[in-house]
């Protein structure tokens, strides 16, 4: 399943700030709720990790040592990164919930890991461990876009789930 | 038969355990045991946590302290098993004859296992370890087939625990420096193979390289199903012809041949997989958990669903089956 | 044990699929002419390849004995079979001859009685040794992977033992019940052929991009590059190794005993051999990293005694 086309097209016009703003929410708030989360990271809480959705025209750049998270579109992707991995958003999100294996996608060739394999590997690892629940964890967020992308986390992970069923069974 | 499944994580400890493991093993988060990845394995206190959910829920658990213990570093692997105990390890799993000695005279209750980085291969092999250490039980070596198991459990005198479901060494496990003679990082010292600070991909054309150390060990046509960047599945040139030299990126599955293992004597089966992650768990135990009680005519279909999950997405039965040599 | 003594040698098991008449010729020549103090024979890694070697057995020992070299008998690595079971207890029961174990069965079998081990077991710290030493072994070779700290560390241990490293030869990198070789001429192991005897240096395996990298040697696989430690056997002998083992390839091994028996009675130069040792063995490139806690392919350059800044002065 690729990240629904008709709403990554308002993404490419929507104002990266509000995108931004949005994520850095949602990023506080998951770190609110697993405040360990980069605790497995050890020595490379240091590095710069890209999280490449392959249906997004964005880049997700992270830095647990910060820790924050901030977005730019990928064509304006020129600041050095760590690690990068690269697949579909609903994957990439669903890795982060630790509902898919991904040595499993790495094998399938969803997945695309480049860089410092050391690092991404620490950060699967801690991600798998986090039981992070995107819906649940982010169910009390507050602010003007908290409904929209309350409903989106909602509407992916019921997609995502929905292709994971079909994928393994 | 008792279905031993991995942990790399206490998330995915948990997973097995709710999955029905009858024993989850695990190791320390350094060089004492031989998955010692980045991110992952276990703290004293997440060790600690995860024995008492296991005994709460009538699980095992067992500690793999499975490396070979450095020359001047022994400190780290004799305080692992020091720990270990006391945390109440239902049994230490051990490679190191220095170690078992070791654990054997300082902890003589303490159940032990003999791993399958020893390459206790045969009866003879086996009853030293027993004599020598008091092992209780023993993993094989993925070197035997289902016959040359049959033959040897009866000549020995401690339990058999074979691998049946999960990532297959091609070389017998404990005896190989492939990755180290490419990397300086050897599997029985450092605990790892092909440790992902010498792992690099990239993107040449339509292919995906995978490389370790300074060496290419695969190219990965689009669309072809990719394996773990090990040596003994890399693609490699010998004289005219181009392929696997060793074996394909393929996966072991001999969950097929699970009557005839019991048959042959063996008292658990054991699930590779301690650097995957929860998910592959969870739906690897519970599969075969129903696997282990289904009718044995279904069971084909129920194992079928694993394989999207494997490496190179391909299962083989390995050296349990003898044309595989 | 005496530390002033230089290091004796000891030519280690063929590991290839030599012909019978090459093996036997091999041995000989090393009994008339190597200054080797030890000699271990016997089939080490196919038990498949057994019948080659045994018609010569006794005549190779007489003429190793009659020379004055001392004749150790190397077991199976990996045994498997019932066959090779018995192999090992029939061996081991009827032997008057010093017994090398490769694998945990001949360990077992050989307890009580004075034994040497191969670079094949893993012994990787003193509490092994100490616990082999304990069940009657008296001599132990090293594994190549060890680095020289190790090497250092179990020695200064002291657990009452011998030790002896491996110094020259193609390191023996890994085992499997799976035959590459056989597979990679299109047979497999239980109708091979004896395919790998066409290979009597081992067959090349190269990278996609061809790197020479590594070598089949029927179940077995080797390194590529040879391993030589020349520039360390001073450091070696330094800290108390009894033994240097030189493993055959298919080359002029009684030149490369006395070329390692020169540096070790500091005849010859280590850089003038480590260059002699190129000419002897060109097929492939010389390697010390494991020593140095390097990856095993690498080549680590001696350290000069003289110092850089005195150049610069």
């Amino acid at each position: 399943m690729e990240f629904p086309r008709l709403l990554a097209i308002p993404l490419n016009y929507m104002p990266l700030a509000a995108i931004e703003r949005a994520t850095g929410m949602l990023f506080q708030r998951l770190l609110k709720e697993h405040p360990d989360l980069f605790e497995r990271l050890g020595e490379h809480k240091a590095k710069r990790f890209a999280f490449l959705p392959g249906d997004l025209p964005l880049a997700f750049i992270v830095e647990p040592a910060r820790p924050a998270i901030c977005v730019i579109r990928k064509s304006a992707m020129r600041s050095a990164v760590d690690a990068s991995v690269e697949g579909p958003l609903f994957m990439l999100l669903a890795l982060l919930e630790g509902r898919c294996d991904a040595d499993a996608l790495f094998f399938s060739r969803d997945l695309s890991i480049t860089g410092d394999m050391e690092a991404m590997l620490a950060m699967r690892n801690a991600l798998d461990d986090a039981d992070i629940d995107l819906p649940r964890d982010l169910s009390a967020l507050a602010g003007p876009l908290a409904p929209v992308f309350g409903k989106m986390a909602e509407d992916i992970r019921r997609r995502a789930l929905a292709d994971e069923v079909s994928a393994w069974n | 038969m008792e279905l031993i499944c991995p942990a790399g994580t206490p998330a995915a400890f948990r997973e097995a355990v709710d999955a029905g493991a009858d024993a989850v093993y695990c190791g320390f988060r350094d060089e004492t045991n031989a998955r010692n990845f980045p991110g992952l394995n276990f703290s004293r206190d997440e060790l600690r946590t995860a024995i008492d959910y296991a005994r709460r829920h009538g699980t095992q658990t067992f500690v793999a302290l499975n490396t070979f213990m450095r020359a001047g570093d022994e400190e780290i692997w004799y305080r692992a098993a020091a720990d270990a105990v006391a945390l109440g390890a239902d049994a230490l799993i051990l490679a190191d004859f220095g170690l078992m000695a070791h654990v054997t005279e300082r902890y003589p209750e303490q159940r032990l296992h003999v791993s399958v980085q020893a390459s206790a291969s045969n009866a003879d092999a086996i009853n030293f370890l027993v004599d020598a250490f008091n092992a209780r039980r023993v993993v094989l070596p993925r070197t035997l087939t289902i016959a040359d198991i049959a033959r040897i459990a009866p000549q020995i005198r401690c339990e058999i625990e074979v691998f049946v479901f999960g990532g297959l060494c091609v070389m017998a496990e404990g005896r190989c420096s492939l990755s180290s003679y490419a990397t300086g990082k050897s599997p029985n010292m450092n605990g790892v193979c092909s440790p992902a600070s010498h792992v690099r991909y990239r993107q040449e054309g339509n292919e995906l390289v995978s490389e370790l150390g300074d060496y290419t060990i695969n190219r990965f046509p689009a669309g072809e199903a990719a394996g773990y960047p090990t040596l003994c599945k890399g693609r490699f040139d010998i004289a005219d012809s181009r392929a696997y030299a060793f074996e394909d990126p393929v996966s072991l599955d001999v969950m097929g041949e699970i009557d005839a293992l019991a048959a042959a004597g063996v008292s658990a089966l054991k699930i590779e997989g301690r650097q995957r992650g929860k998910a592959y768990v969870a739906e690897v135990v519970s599969t075969l958990k129903r696997a282990l009680s289904a009718d044995p005519a279904k069971r084909a279909a129920l194992l079928a669903g694993l394989r999207n999950l494997s490496e190179g997405q391909k299962t083989t039965s390995g050296a349990y089956e003898k044309r595989w040599r | 044990m005496s530390r002033t003594v230089p290091p004796s040698l000891t030519m280690g098991p063929v590991y290839y699929l030599w012909d019978g008449p090459k093996w036997r010729d091999f041995h000989f020549r090393i009994a008339d002419e190597a200054p080797v103090d030890r000699v271990v024979i016997g089939e080490t890694v196919c038990s498949k390849r057994q019948h080659f070697i045994e018609p010569h057995i006794a005549e190779v020992i007489e003429r190793l004995e009659t020379a004055g070299k001392k004749v150790v008998l190397s077991t199976l690595s990996l045994v498997t079979l019932e066959r090779e079971s018995r192999q090992i207890r029939e061996l081991i029961a009827d032997s008057e001859h010093l017994i090398e174990a490769n694998d945990l069965s001949a360990l077992g079998l050989l307890n009580g009685r004075p034994h040497s081990i191969g670079p094949l077991v893993n012994v990787y710290n003193a509490a092994t040794a100490r616990l082999l030493a304990d069940r009657g072994a008296t001599a132990i070779c090293l594994p190549p992977e060890l680095p020289f700290t190790s090497v250092e560390k179990i020695i200064a241990d002291d657990p009452g033992i011998a030790f002896e490293v491996f110094a020259f030869g193609r390191m023996p990198l890994a085992i499997s019940a799976r035959c590459a070789h056989a597979r990679s001429k299109g047979r497999i192991k239980d109708n091979c052929q004896f395919v790998c005897g066409e290979d009597p240096d081992g067959l090349p395996v190269k990278t996609l991009d061809r790197q020479s990298f590594l070598a089949l040697n029927g179940v077995q696989t080797v390194s590529h590059t040879c391993q030589a430690l020349l520039g360390e056997l001073a450091s070696l002998s330094a800290c108390g190794v009894s033994a240097i083992r030189l493993s055959p390839q298919d080359c002029d091994m009684v030149a490369v005993a006395k070329l390692y028996r020169a540096v070790l009675d500091d005849t010859l130069d280590a850089d003038e051999a480590i260059a002699l040792l190129r000419e002897i063995y060109p097929m492939a490139p010389l390697s010390n990293g494991f020593h140095h806690a390097r990856e095993g392919a690498a080549w680590v350059a001696r350290a000069r005694n003289t110092a850089h800044g005195a150049d610069l002065s």
